[in-house]
């Protein structure tokens, strides 16, 4: 097993594959149409899927390409199909999304990956090198993941986010070598966002839990005077 | 391995896991309500038997003095609120918020978070510590939605996304500390246990452990209602059934603590240079400030009663914070206290919003002329959970008050401060809510007063006299957590 991690070859793929992970965040965040959001969502699946495919290579752990097998089968296809269904039925697939400028949330993701990359490559700083760069970039695509749903107001947005949130806890969690029960764990998310797309699809839920707009939910508190 | 002992770990997880499997397909909801409570009392059996018969530890199971009062706590619970459940629900059936079909769900749902909190007890693994809280999670955001109202649906919406949120960064918090321990432990299974985690603590990379704790605090501390991610608490307990709203209020949020409390003594063994308490004192001033502010502008009962939760969070996160002897002893207690009053709370509140058919304040007038015993309940309920002697909680508060002010006077000021504020929040709400003219309109309901006079019972007899093996029993855990 060492001398394919030593391998530096092997740990350039694996950093590649993170970073295009990050990069992928990025694009989502300026996507202003629905159905583009879901299909750079799908491709986001698409490089986790190979990310963690090549980490149960180089890891030698098989185990992990049933969470690579989950990231490419359900995350890329499956959810994608069920969202882009969702958007039609609902008609607002050529809905433009008011994104609160553009400029301004990549900004706030550029600071968001130089802040997880500060942190962890400090505090990781004894782990090994697969481990280190792969936690600290897997932090940058939660971050960014948080940042999208924070920044949008639709459902399948704040979904996507959350899903490219839970692709970088994935990535994190096949980094960090020999974890137990990654792949337990990515089922079980997959459980957790099948259950989310199937609430959206069988209550209509548009626009929902914007803390901003608080005079709108004070209404459905009952607690307007 | 002595065979009953082990049995029972397992059994507190599979009886409930059984039972819900039984329940998604019983017909009847009469049947299916005797057998949420058959369950229920299987389950306390099976806890109580671990008293006697204390099992060795396991690569995956742990009891210990500090979950087994938990685990004690959440069967008891889990048992009243059953029974408790059984009458709300009938009422419901006969106006027809809910449908048999939904019951079907909602009994399965009931066991499946009991199978979820008990696991995370129970576990010696922290990825199924994390499991656990997650299925209790999702169930009882499901139960939230169960009335497919606008507002319940909005509230369920919430908790599913800022709890996912929640628990994704404490699974990335989890990820952190396994790197933390690997270089120690091993590849492996071995790393993710916590046993030996605290027994090797000293040898962790503190820096990963500091950072793995914010995480940690920051997801469960979702899941426990800590300001500021406390916004889904108060929607879900407001919108969704009552049942729910205890066992939310009264087991949930504990073992979403529990959960950091574990972690905190794994850090408190460790050479890790950020100070858990110093965070959880923060925390814990912040959600009681905020929380005491917010409970005067409230309109809804049932949300009051969900803020004055998040205020006791707040209380006990603070109290673990201090930590020392007296505090953790006041911390556990507070805990305990808490859960027992506040679900009593939700029953009586419950039967109350039934009888009157609303949950707004202002059109709940004069209860004890009225529904003597509901009024009266809730009197002694609020005088509880606000402090008043000779209830539990103001034991728990009193030694919480006197433990820090012979160590941080100023922080003792301002926790006083912070409970007085809401203290008289509540008696306000409870005058008007209790006293006067009682309001027009009034249904018939059927209440139970077992499981609320019960709760409200052990409440008053442990303010009264805290009976000694309680006390060895909460200082012993109190070393343990340092």
């Amino acid at each position: 097993m060492d001398h394919v991690l030593s391998s530096a070859t092997a740990l350039s793929i694996a950093h590649v594959l993170a970073g295009a992970l990050v990069l992928v965040s990025f694009m989502m965040l300026y996507q202003d149409r629905l159905s583009s959001v879901i299909n750079v969502l799908a491709l986001h699946a698409v490089v986790l899927g190979c990310a963690v495919g090549w980490q149960a290579y180089i890891q030698h752990a098989p185990a992990l390409y049933i969470t690579a097998g989950l990231a490419l089968g359900f995350k890329a296809l499956v959810i994608p199909i069920a969202l882009h269904r969702i958007v039609e039925r609902f008609g607002i697939h050529r809905e433009v999304e008011a994104v609160g400028g553009i400029s301004l949330t990549m900004l706030g993701g550029i600071g968001l990956v130089a802040l997880s990359m500060v942190v962890m490559l400090r505090t990781a700083a004894h782990a090994d090198a697969l481990a280190r760069e792969d936690v600290a970039l897997a932090l940058s695509v939660i971050l960014l993941g948080m940042l999208m749903m924070v920044t949008r107001r639709n459902a399948v947005s704040q979904i996507a986010g959350f899903m490219s949130l839970e692709n970088g806890l994935i990535l994190a969690a096949a980094g960090a070598q020999g974890m137990p029960l990654v792949v337990e764990i990515s089922v079980a998310f997959s459980v957790l966002i099948a259950f989310i797309v199937i609430g959206v699809f069988l209550f209509r839920i548009r626009e929902r839990f914007d803390t901003v707009d608080s005079t709108a939910l004070d209404a459905f508190r009952g607690e307007a005077s | 391995m002595s065979g009953p002992a082990f049995d029972a770990v397992i059994a507190t997880i599979a009886i409930p896991a059984a039972a819900a499997a039984i329940l998604a397909v019983v017909p009847s909801w009469r049947l299916a309500t005797r057998l949420n409570v058959i369950a229920s009392v299987l389950t306390i059996a099976a806890a109580c038997l671990l008293l006697w018969h204390r099992p060795a530890p396991t690569a995956l199971f742990l009891i210990d003095d500090l979950n087994i009062v938990f685990l004690l706590l959440n069967g008891f619970v889990g048992c009243t609120t059953s029974l408790f459940s059984a009458g709300y629900i009938a009422h419901e059936l006969q106006t027809g918020h809910l449908t048999p079909r939904y019951l079907r769900f909602y009994h399965a749902m009931y066991q499946v978070m009991m199978v979820g909190m008990n696991l995370a007890l129970i576990t010696d693994n922290l990825g199924l510590m994390w499991f656990g809280v997650e299925l209790a999670t999702l169930s009882t955001v499901m139960m939230v939605g169960i009335y497919r109202t606008p507002a319940s649906i909005e509230a369920s919406w919430k908790y599913l996304i800022l709890g996912s949120v929640g628990i994704a960064l404490a699974l990335f918090g989890t990820i952190l500390v396994y790197l933390a321990a690997r270089p120690v432990l091993g590849i492996g299974m071995a790393a993710m246990q916590w046993t030996n985690l605290r027994h090797h603590a000293a040898a962790l990379d503190p820096a990963l452990l500091d950072v793995g704790f914010i995480f940690l605090l920051i997801g469960y501390g979702t899941k426990a209602g800590l300001v500021p991610m406390h916004a889904w608490l108060p929607d879900a307990h407001a919108e969704g059934p009552t049942p729910i709203s205890a066992v939310l209020s009264g087991l949930l949020l504990n073992v979403a603590l529990y959960a950091i409390l574990r972690f905190k003594m794994v850090l408190a063994m460790s050479h890790a240079t950020i100070e858990p308490g110093i965070l959880l004192i923060g925390v814990g001033l912040l959600s009681l400030f905020f929380a005491a502010l917010m409970l005067y502008r409230r309109r809804d009962i049932k949300r009051l009663f969900a803020y004055s939760s998040i205020e006791h969070m707040g209380i006990i996160a603070f109290a673990f914070g201090i930590g020392g002897p007296l505090g953790n002893i006041a911390g556990l207690l507070q805990m305990m206290m808490h859960s027992l009053t506040k679900s009593a709370i939700f029953f009586s509140v419950g039967h109350i919003a039934q009888a009157k058919g609303t949950q707004k304040i202002a059109a709940i007038t004069g209860l004890t002329t009225s529904h003597p015993l509901l009024g009266w309940t809730l009197v002694a309920g609020v005088a509880a959970i606000a402090g008043l002697p000779p209830f539990g909680i103001f034991t728990s508060e009193f030694l919480l008050i006197t433990s820090t002010f012979a160590r941080a006077p100023l922080l003792a000021v301002l926790l006083g401060f912070g409970i007085l504020l809401a203290f008289g929040a509540l008696l306000l709400r409870m005058t008007g809510l209790c006293f006067g003219e009682p309001s027009a309109g009034s249904y018939p309901v059927s209440a139970s007063s077992v499981p609320i006079v019960l709760h409200l019972g052990v409440v008053l007899l442990i303010g009264l006299a805290m009976p000694a093996f309680l006390y060895a029993w909460f200082a012993h855990v109190a070393t343990m957590l340092g």
